[in-house]
Protein backbone atom coordinates (compact mmCIF):
# COMPACT_ATOMS: atom_id res chain seq x y z
CA UNK A 1 0.00 0.00 0.00
CA UNK A 2 1.46 3.46 -1.20
CA UNK A 3 1.86 5.76 1.91
CA UNK A 4 -0.87 8.34 2.16
CA UNK A 5 -0.38 11.86 -0.15
CA UNK A 6 1.29 14.59 1.82
CA UNK A 7 -1.07 16.70 -0.23
CA UNK A 8 -4.26 14.82 2.03
CA UNK A 9 -3.62 16.69 5.67
CA UNK A 10 -6.60 14.85 7.18
CA UNK A 11 -7.47 16.47 10.28
CA UNK A 12 -4.48 17.95 11.66
CA UNK A 13 -5.08 21.31 11.42
CA UNK A 14 -1.37 22.22 11.24
CA UNK A 15 -0.51 20.75 8.11
CA UNK A 16 -3.70 22.23 6.92
CA UNK A 17 -2.64 25.64 8.00
CA UNK A 18 0.94 24.40 6.32
CA UNK A 19 -0.28 23.46 3.07
CA UNK A 20 -2.56 27.01 3.06
CA UNK A 21 -0.12 29.10 3.71
CA UNK A 22 2.51 27.42 1.13
CA UNK A 23 -0.34 28.14 -1.79
CA UNK A 24 -0.77 31.61 -0.59
CA UNK A 25 2.85 32.19 -0.80
CA UNK A 26 2.62 30.57 -4.15
CA UNK A 27 0.23 32.55 -5.89
CA UNK A 28 2.04 35.50 -4.10
CA UNK A 29 5.12 34.53 -6.18
CA UNK A 30 3.10 34.59 -9.23
CA UNK A 31 1.78 37.75 -8.93
CA UNK A 32 5.33 39.47 -7.28
CA UNK A 33 6.88 37.69 -10.61
CA UNK A 34 4.18 39.14 -13.03
CA UNK A 35 5.00 42.43 -11.57
CA UNK A 36 8.26 41.88 -12.09
CA UNK A 37 7.17 41.23 -15.90
CA UNK A 38 5.59 44.80 -16.21
CA UNK A 39 8.46 46.26 -14.78
CA UNK A 40 10.78 44.72 -17.69
CA UNK A 41 7.87 45.17 -20.33
CA UNK A 42 7.39 49.24 -19.20
CA UNK A 43 11.26 49.56 -18.62
CA UNK A 44 13.43 47.02 -20.33
CA UNK A 45 16.35 48.83 -18.48
CA UNK A 46 15.14 47.76 -15.17
CA UNK A 47 17.41 45.36 -12.55
CA UNK A 48 19.87 45.93 -15.26
CA UNK A 49 22.60 45.84 -12.14
CA UNK A 50 21.40 42.59 -11.34
CA UNK A 51 21.59 41.18 -14.20
CA UNK A 52 24.19 42.83 -15.51
CA UNK A 53 25.97 40.82 -12.52
CA UNK A 54 24.87 37.10 -13.70
CA UNK A 55 25.72 38.23 -17.13
CA UNK A 56 29.41 38.67 -15.66
CA UNK A 57 29.03 36.03 -13.71
CA UNK A 58 28.01 33.78 -16.28
CA UNK A 59 29.49 34.94 -19.66
CA UNK A 60 33.06 33.43 -19.06
CA UNK A 61 31.99 30.31 -19.06
CA UNK A 62 30.56 30.40 -22.50
CA UNK A 63 33.57 32.47 -23.62
CA UNK A 64 36.18 29.75 -21.83
CA UNK A 65 33.80 27.39 -23.84
CA UNK A 66 33.52 29.00 -26.98
CA UNK A 67 37.18 28.72 -27.90
CA UNK A 68 36.97 25.09 -26.93
CA UNK A 69 34.30 24.66 -29.29
CA UNK A 70 36.42 26.68 -32.21
CA UNK A 71 39.45 24.32 -31.10
CA UNK A 72 37.81 20.82 -31.69
CA UNK A 73 35.48 22.33 -34.73
CA UNK A 74 38.95 23.18 -36.05
CA UNK A 75 40.68 19.30 -35.33
CA UNK A 76 37.59 17.53 -36.45
CA UNK A 77 37.52 19.32 -39.68
CA UNK A 78 41.05 18.24 -40.31
CA UNK A 79 40.64 14.73 -39.22
CA UNK A 80 37.99 14.74 -41.93
CA UNK A 81 40.14 15.91 -44.21
CA UNK A 82 42.69 13.33 -44.12
CA UNK A 83 40.55 10.47 -44.55
CA UNK A 84 38.36 11.71 -47.42
CA UNK A 85 41.00 12.82 -49.20
CA UNK A 86 40.69 10.99 -52.74
CA UNK A 87 36.89 11.49 -52.66
CA UNK A 88 37.47 14.91 -52.26
CA UNK A 89 39.71 15.70 -54.75
CA UNK A 90 37.85 14.36 -57.53
CA UNK A 91 34.88 16.24 -56.01
CA UNK A 92 36.70 19.44 -56.00
CA UNK A 93 38.28 19.07 -59.97
CA UNK A 94 34.22 18.50 -60.83
CA UNK A 95 33.20 21.72 -58.86
CA UNK A 96 36.48 23.75 -60.50
CA UNK A 97 35.29 22.89 -64.12
CA UNK A 98 31.69 23.95 -62.93
CA UNK A 99 32.84 27.04 -61.25
CA UNK A 100 35.10 28.12 -64.14
CA UNK A 101 31.97 29.69 -66.17
CA UNK A 102 30.84 31.19 -63.44
CA UNK A 103 34.62 32.92 -62.69
CA UNK A 104 34.45 34.60 -65.54
CA UNK A 105 30.64 36.05 -65.19
CA UNK A 106 31.97 37.07 -61.17
CA UNK A 107 34.45 39.06 -62.81
CA UNK A 108 31.97 40.97 -64.76
CA UNK A 109 30.02 41.29 -61.86
CA UNK A 110 32.70 42.70 -60.33
CA UNK A 111 33.52 45.27 -62.27
CA UNK A 112 29.84 46.48 -62.12
CA UNK A 113 29.83 46.39 -58.57
CA UNK A 114 32.89 48.63 -58.14
CA UNK A 115 31.19 51.08 -60.30
CA UNK A 116 28.00 50.93 -58.34
CA UNK A 117 30.01 51.04 -54.71
CA UNK A 118 31.85 54.32 -56.17
CA UNK A 119 28.27 55.36 -57.06
CA UNK A 120 26.98 55.27 -53.49
CA UNK A 121 29.89 56.28 -52.14
CA UNK A 122 30.12 53.09 -49.93
CA UNK A 123 33.71 53.33 -47.98
CA UNK A 124 34.44 49.83 -45.92
CA UNK A 125 36.79 51.32 -43.87
CA UNK A 126 35.23 51.93 -39.86
CA UNK A 127 36.13 55.13 -38.64
CA UNK A 128 34.72 55.06 -35.30
CA UNK A 129 34.31 52.22 -33.02
CA UNK A 130 33.66 51.22 -29.29
CA UNK A 131 35.32 48.19 -28.87
CA UNK A 132 36.10 45.00 -30.48
CA UNK A 133 35.07 41.47 -29.01
CA UNK A 134 33.21 37.83 -29.67
CA UNK A 135 29.96 36.88 -29.72
CA UNK A 136 30.58 33.95 -26.92
CA UNK A 137 26.73 32.41 -26.95
CA UNK A 138 23.53 33.01 -27.16
CA UNK A 139 19.78 32.29 -25.71
CA UNK A 140 18.24 28.85 -26.16
CA UNK A 141 15.10 30.27 -25.97
CA UNK A 142 11.90 29.41 -28.73
CA UNK A 143 10.98 33.06 -29.15
CA UNK A 144 13.91 35.50 -28.36
CA UNK A 145 17.27 35.62 -30.10
CA UNK A 146 19.98 37.20 -28.33
CA UNK A 147 23.43 36.39 -28.22
CA UNK A 148 26.11 37.10 -25.53
CA UNK A 149 28.97 39.50 -26.41
CA UNK A 150 32.05 39.44 -24.44
CA UNK A 151 32.66 42.89 -23.81
CA UNK A 152 30.27 45.20 -21.47
CA UNK A 153 29.98 48.91 -19.72
CA UNK A 154 34.07 48.50 -19.03
CA UNK A 155 34.76 48.58 -22.10
CA UNK A 156 32.32 51.42 -23.35
CA UNK A 157 29.41 49.58 -24.40
CA UNK A 158 26.67 50.86 -23.46
CA UNK A 159 22.40 49.41 -24.63
CA UNK A 160 21.24 51.00 -27.52
CA UNK A 161 24.57 50.81 -29.67
CA UNK A 162 25.19 49.11 -32.42
CA UNK A 163 26.93 45.83 -33.69
CA UNK A 164 28.30 44.84 -36.60
CA UNK A 165 30.76 41.58 -38.00
CA UNK A 166 33.09 41.66 -40.82
CA UNK A 167 30.60 40.67 -43.18
CA UNK A 168 27.86 42.79 -41.76
CA UNK A 169 25.20 44.16 -39.02
CA UNK A 170 24.61 41.54 -36.29
CA UNK A 171 22.44 43.24 -34.48
CA UNK A 172 21.84 45.88 -31.38
CA UNK A 173 22.89 45.81 -27.72
CA UNK A 174 20.26 44.78 -25.20
CA UNK A 175 21.94 45.17 -21.45
CA UNK A 176 25.48 45.22 -20.40
CA UNK A 177 27.60 43.85 -17.34
CA UNK A 178 30.71 45.13 -16.50
CA UNK A 179 33.12 42.37 -18.66
CA UNK A 180 29.61 41.29 -20.91
CA UNK A 181 26.22 42.59 -22.80
CA UNK A 182 23.43 40.75 -24.55
CA UNK A 183 22.27 41.48 -28.12
CA UNK A 184 19.26 41.32 -29.62
CA UNK A 185 19.82 39.58 -33.26
CA UNK A 186 18.55 40.86 -36.49
CA UNK A 187 16.67 38.38 -36.26
CA UNK A 188 14.69 38.63 -33.19
CA UNK A 189 10.94 39.25 -33.58
CA UNK A 190 11.53 42.93 -31.72
CA UNK A 191 14.88 43.97 -33.97
CA UNK A 192 13.14 46.96 -36.64
CA UNK A 193 15.91 47.98 -38.51
CA UNK A 194 16.04 50.45 -41.38
CA UNK A 195 17.61 49.80 -44.46
CA UNK A 196 17.59 50.12 -48.51
CA UNK A 197 18.13 48.32 -51.44
CA UNK A 198 21.69 48.93 -52.66
CA UNK A 199 20.28 48.38 -56.37
CA UNK A 200 18.05 51.62 -56.37
CA UNK A 201 17.54 52.70 -52.54
CA UNK A 202 14.26 51.83 -52.26
CA UNK A 203 13.40 52.44 -48.69
CA UNK A 204 11.99 49.49 -46.00
CA UNK A 205 11.92 48.42 -42.72
CA UNK A 206 13.97 45.19 -42.02
CA UNK A 207 11.79 42.71 -39.09
CA UNK A 208 13.29 39.50 -37.31
CA UNK A 209 10.64 37.25 -37.59
CA UNK A 210 12.39 34.58 -34.32
CA UNK A 211 13.71 31.64 -37.13
CA UNK A 212 16.88 32.82 -38.25
CA UNK A 213 15.37 34.97 -41.57
CA UNK A 214 14.17 38.32 -41.92
CA UNK A 215 11.07 39.76 -43.17
CA UNK A 216 11.83 42.96 -45.26
CA UNK A 217 8.57 45.26 -45.74
CA UNK A 218 9.10 48.10 -48.64
CA UNK A 219 7.92 51.70 -46.94
CA UNK A 220 6.08 52.52 -50.15
CA UNK A 221 3.17 50.59 -51.43
CA UNK A 222 2.94 49.01 -54.45
CA UNK A 223 3.72 45.75 -56.53
CA UNK A 224 6.54 43.95 -54.28
CA UNK A 225 9.98 44.88 -56.60
CA UNK A 226 12.44 42.93 -54.45
CA UNK A 227 13.96 40.04 -56.30
CA UNK A 228 15.70 37.06 -54.82
CA UNK A 229 19.49 38.06 -54.35
CA UNK A 230 18.58 41.56 -54.28
CA UNK A 231 21.09 43.09 -50.61
CA UNK A 232 20.05 45.55 -48.29
CA UNK A 233 21.89 47.86 -46.16
CA UNK A 234 21.64 50.02 -43.12
CA UNK A 235 19.75 53.60 -44.82
CA UNK A 236 20.53 55.65 -41.12
CA UNK A 237 17.51 56.91 -41.15
CA UNK A 238 16.23 57.64 -37.73
CA UNK A 239 19.89 57.58 -35.95
CA UNK A 240 21.55 54.43 -34.18
CA UNK A 241 22.26 52.53 -36.89
CA UNK A 242 24.84 53.82 -39.12
CA UNK A 243 24.36 53.82 -42.88
CA UNK A 244 25.90 51.33 -45.61
CA UNK A 245 26.33 48.64 -43.43
CA UNK A 246 25.36 45.71 -44.93
CA UNK A 247 22.18 43.71 -43.22
CA UNK A 248 20.48 41.47 -45.77
CA UNK A 249 19.95 39.24 -48.57
CA UNK A 250 16.70 38.14 -50.14
CA UNK A 251 16.06 34.70 -50.77
CA UNK A 252 12.35 34.28 -51.23
CA UNK A 253 9.92 37.14 -52.78
CA UNK A 254 5.85 36.48 -53.29
CA UNK A 255 3.56 39.28 -53.98
CA UNK A 256 2.64 39.58 -50.34
CA UNK A 257 6.48 39.18 -48.58
CA UNK A 258 9.87 38.91 -48.83
CA UNK A 259 12.01 37.16 -46.68
CA UNK A 260 15.51 37.67 -46.54
CA UNK A 261 18.77 36.41 -44.90
CA UNK A 262 21.21 37.94 -42.45
CA UNK A 263 24.40 38.23 -44.50
CA UNK A 264 26.40 37.98 -41.02
CA UNK A 265 25.84 35.24 -39.38
CA UNK A 266 26.35 35.41 -35.51
CA UNK A 267 27.44 31.34 -35.08
CA UNK A 268 29.96 31.82 -37.49
CA UNK A 269 31.00 35.53 -37.37
CA UNK A 270 34.63 35.31 -35.26
CA UNK A 271 34.64 38.71 -33.70
CA UNK A 272 32.12 41.58 -33.71
CA UNK A 273 32.74 45.31 -33.58
CA UNK A 274 30.45 47.98 -31.35
CA UNK A 275 29.75 51.18 -33.05
CA UNK A 276 28.63 54.02 -31.25
CA UNK A 277 24.82 55.23 -31.74
CA UNK A 278 24.92 57.30 -34.85
CA UNK A 279 23.29 60.66 -34.79
CA UNK A 280 23.26 62.04 -38.02
CA UNK A 281 23.47 66.04 -38.43
CA UNK A 282 21.22 67.72 -39.64
CA UNK A 283 20.46 67.82 -43.37
CA UNK A 284 23.16 65.11 -43.72
CA UNK A 285 20.73 62.63 -44.70
CA UNK A 286 18.93 64.78 -46.96
CA UNK A 287 22.24 65.02 -48.80
CA UNK A 288 22.57 61.74 -49.08
CA UNK A 289 19.20 60.96 -50.48
CA UNK A 290 19.56 63.41 -53.00
CA UNK A 291 23.49 61.89 -53.97
CA UNK A 292 21.29 58.34 -54.79
CA UNK A 293 19.82 58.32 -58.20
CA UNK B 1 29.61 1.41 -2.20
CA UNK B 2 29.16 -0.06 1.38
CA UNK B 3 25.55 -0.28 2.68
CA UNK B 4 27.03 1.23 5.91
CA UNK B 5 28.99 4.38 6.08
CA UNK B 6 32.40 4.42 7.27
CA UNK B 7 32.29 7.38 8.82
CA UNK B 8 30.43 10.86 10.35
CA UNK B 9 31.28 12.77 6.46
CA UNK B 10 30.27 9.94 4.54
CA UNK B 11 26.92 9.82 6.23
CA UNK B 12 26.88 14.11 5.37
CA UNK B 13 27.81 13.14 1.86
CA UNK B 14 24.73 11.04 1.51
CA UNK B 15 22.37 12.99 3.65
CA UNK B 16 23.29 16.43 0.97
CA UNK B 17 23.25 13.94 -1.92
CA UNK B 18 19.91 12.79 -0.69
CA UNK B 19 18.36 15.81 -0.08
CA UNK B 20 19.95 18.64 -2.85
CA UNK B 21 20.55 16.45 -5.86
CA UNK B 22 17.23 17.40 -7.40
CA UNK B 23 17.61 20.89 -6.75
CA UNK B 24 21.55 20.48 -8.06
CA UNK B 25 19.98 18.72 -11.30
CA UNK B 26 17.52 21.40 -12.36
CA UNK B 27 20.86 24.14 -11.73
CA UNK B 28 22.91 22.17 -13.71
CA UNK B 29 20.22 21.82 -16.75
CA UNK B 30 19.57 25.76 -16.63
CA UNK B 31 23.46 26.05 -16.80
CA UNK B 32 22.96 24.51 -20.27
CA UNK B 33 21.78 27.67 -21.79
CA UNK B 34 25.77 29.01 -21.07
CA UNK B 35 26.92 26.52 -23.57
CA UNK B 36 29.06 28.34 -26.25
CA UNK B 37 26.48 27.68 -29.33
CA UNK B 38 25.21 30.49 -30.70
CA UNK B 39 21.65 29.12 -32.41
CA UNK B 40 19.37 31.18 -34.91
CA UNK B 41 16.65 28.94 -35.17
CA UNK B 42 15.06 27.90 -32.09
CA UNK B 43 15.11 24.09 -31.62
CA UNK B 44 16.69 22.99 -28.64
CA UNK B 45 14.43 22.54 -25.58
CA UNK B 46 14.40 24.34 -22.39
CA UNK B 47 16.43 21.49 -20.32
CA UNK B 48 15.71 23.70 -17.25
CA UNK B 49 12.38 23.46 -17.60
CA UNK B 50 12.35 19.59 -18.55
CA UNK B 51 14.44 18.52 -15.89
CA UNK B 52 11.83 20.32 -13.18
CA UNK B 53 8.96 18.78 -14.43
CA UNK B 54 10.53 15.37 -14.56
CA UNK B 55 11.42 15.96 -11.12
CA UNK B 56 7.87 17.10 -9.91
CA UNK B 57 6.27 14.47 -11.72
CA UNK B 58 8.92 11.52 -10.69
CA UNK B 59 8.68 12.71 -6.67
CA UNK B 60 5.03 14.62 -6.28
CA UNK B 61 6.23 14.76 -2.25
CA UNK B 62 9.59 16.23 -3.00
CA UNK B 63 8.49 19.71 -3.62
CA UNK B 64 6.37 22.31 -2.92
CA UNK B 65 4.92 24.74 -5.57
CA UNK B 66 6.80 27.46 -4.25
CA UNK B 67 9.73 25.67 -4.73
CA UNK B 68 9.94 26.46 -8.59
CA UNK B 69 10.08 30.59 -7.74
CA UNK B 70 14.18 30.77 -6.39
CA UNK B 71 14.79 28.12 -9.69
CA UNK B 72 12.57 30.17 -12.00
CA UNK B 73 14.55 33.36 -10.38
CA UNK B 74 17.82 31.54 -11.29
CA UNK B 75 16.94 30.58 -15.05
CA UNK B 76 15.44 33.97 -15.36
CA UNK B 77 19.22 35.44 -14.65
CA UNK B 78 21.13 32.71 -16.53
CA UNK B 79 19.60 32.23 -19.55
CA UNK B 80 18.05 36.02 -20.41
CA UNK B 81 14.56 35.79 -20.65
CA UNK B 82 12.93 38.75 -18.89
CA UNK B 83 13.16 38.51 -15.19
CA UNK B 84 10.08 36.95 -13.74
CA UNK B 85 9.16 35.17 -16.56
CA UNK B 86 10.41 31.39 -15.83
CA UNK B 87 9.46 32.35 -12.11
CA UNK B 88 5.63 33.05 -12.99
CA UNK B 89 5.23 30.44 -15.50
CA UNK B 90 7.12 27.26 -13.52
CA UNK B 91 5.40 27.73 -10.64
CA UNK B 92 1.77 28.38 -12.64
CA UNK B 93 2.58 24.73 -14.22
CA UNK B 94 3.24 23.24 -10.42
CA UNK B 95 0.04 24.70 -9.40
CA UNK B 96 -1.67 23.04 -12.20
CA UNK B 97 0.28 19.85 -11.29
CA UNK B 98 -0.91 19.91 -7.76
CA UNK B 99 -4.33 20.53 -9.06
CA UNK B 100 -3.99 17.19 -11.70
CA UNK B 101 -2.44 15.30 -8.31
CA UNK B 102 -5.29 16.25 -6.59
CA UNK B 103 -7.63 15.34 -8.76
CA UNK B 104 -6.02 12.03 -10.38
CA UNK B 105 -6.56 8.60 -8.68
CA UNK B 106 -2.58 7.43 -10.16
CA UNK B 107 -0.73 8.53 -13.09
CA UNK B 108 1.17 5.79 -15.14
CA UNK B 109 3.84 6.73 -17.75
CA UNK B 110 1.55 8.29 -20.64
CA UNK B 111 -0.23 10.28 -18.41
CA UNK B 112 2.95 11.60 -16.84
CA UNK B 113 4.05 12.25 -21.08
CA UNK B 114 0.52 14.18 -21.54
CA UNK B 115 0.82 15.91 -18.34
CA UNK B 116 4.87 16.90 -19.41
CA UNK B 117 3.24 17.71 -22.89
CA UNK B 118 0.57 20.10 -21.59
CA UNK B 119 3.05 21.75 -19.52
CA UNK B 120 5.61 22.44 -22.31
CA UNK B 121 2.96 23.58 -24.36
CA UNK B 122 1.71 26.25 -21.62
CA UNK B 123 5.09 27.03 -20.94
CA UNK B 124 6.12 27.71 -24.46
CA UNK B 125 3.16 29.55 -25.33
CA UNK B 126 3.62 31.76 -22.14
CA UNK B 127 6.76 32.89 -23.45
CA UNK B 128 5.95 33.43 -26.71
CA UNK B 129 3.13 35.57 -25.62
CA UNK B 130 5.53 37.60 -22.51
CA UNK B 131 7.86 37.84 -26.11
CA UNK B 132 4.90 39.32 -27.58
CA UNK B 133 4.37 42.15 -24.99
CA UNK B 134 8.06 42.66 -25.04
CA UNK B 135 7.62 44.06 -28.57
CA UNK B 136 8.56 40.59 -30.45
CA UNK B 137 6.19 40.32 -33.08
CA UNK B 138 7.04 36.92 -34.38
CA UNK B 139 4.96 34.22 -35.71
CA UNK B 140 3.55 31.68 -33.48
CA UNK B 141 4.50 29.11 -35.87
CA UNK B 142 8.07 29.98 -35.46
CA UNK B 143 8.06 27.63 -32.07
CA UNK B 144 6.23 24.46 -33.53
CA UNK B 145 9.39 22.74 -34.30
CA UNK B 146 10.89 23.41 -30.47
CA UNK B 147 7.65 22.50 -28.99
CA UNK B 148 7.55 19.32 -30.74
CA UNK B 149 10.72 18.27 -30.19
CA UNK B 150 10.53 19.05 -25.92
CA UNK B 151 7.65 17.05 -25.54
CA UNK B 152 9.12 14.04 -28.14
CA UNK B 153 12.56 14.61 -25.66
CA UNK B 154 10.87 14.67 -22.27
CA UNK B 155 11.07 11.08 -21.91
CA UNK B 156 14.74 10.90 -22.27
CA UNK B 157 14.65 13.70 -19.89
CA UNK B 158 12.64 11.80 -17.33
CA UNK B 159 14.94 8.55 -18.02
CA UNK B 160 17.77 10.65 -17.12
CA UNK B 161 15.77 11.84 -13.96
CA UNK B 162 15.13 8.51 -12.87
CA UNK B 163 18.45 7.66 -13.14
CA UNK B 164 19.90 10.32 -11.26
CA UNK B 165 17.14 9.29 -8.47
CA UNK B 166 18.25 5.89 -8.22
CA UNK B 167 21.73 7.28 -7.49
CA UNK B 168 20.32 9.68 -5.10
CA UNK B 169 18.71 6.74 -2.97
CA UNK B 170 21.04 4.21 -3.31
CA UNK B 171 22.69 2.93 -0.04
Amino acid sequence: MPPPSARRTGFSRKAQYGLFIGYVVAVGGILFAGLLLVVAVVDPKGFSALRGLALDATAPVSAGGRSVVRFFAGTGEAVGDYFFAASKNAELRRQLEAARPRLIEAQALEVENRRLKALLGLSRTIDNEVTTAHIVGSSFDAVRRIAVLSAGSGDGVRPGQPVRGPEGLIGRVLETGRGASRVLLLTDGASNVPVQLVRDGTPAIATGRGDGTIDVKPLEVGANRFRPGDIFVTSGTGGIFPPNIPVAVVVRATPDDTIARPIADPARVDFAIVLPVYEPAVGELERRAEAVP
Amino acid sequence: MSRIAGSIADVWLQDVRRQYLPIIATVVACLVDLLPIVVTTPLIPDFGFMVLIAWRLLRPEMWVATTALPLGLFNDLVAGPPLGQSMALWTIVFLAFDVMDARLVWRDYWIDWFAAALAILLYTFGCWYIGWLMGSRINIAVVLPQLGLSILAYPLVARLVLALDRWRLAR
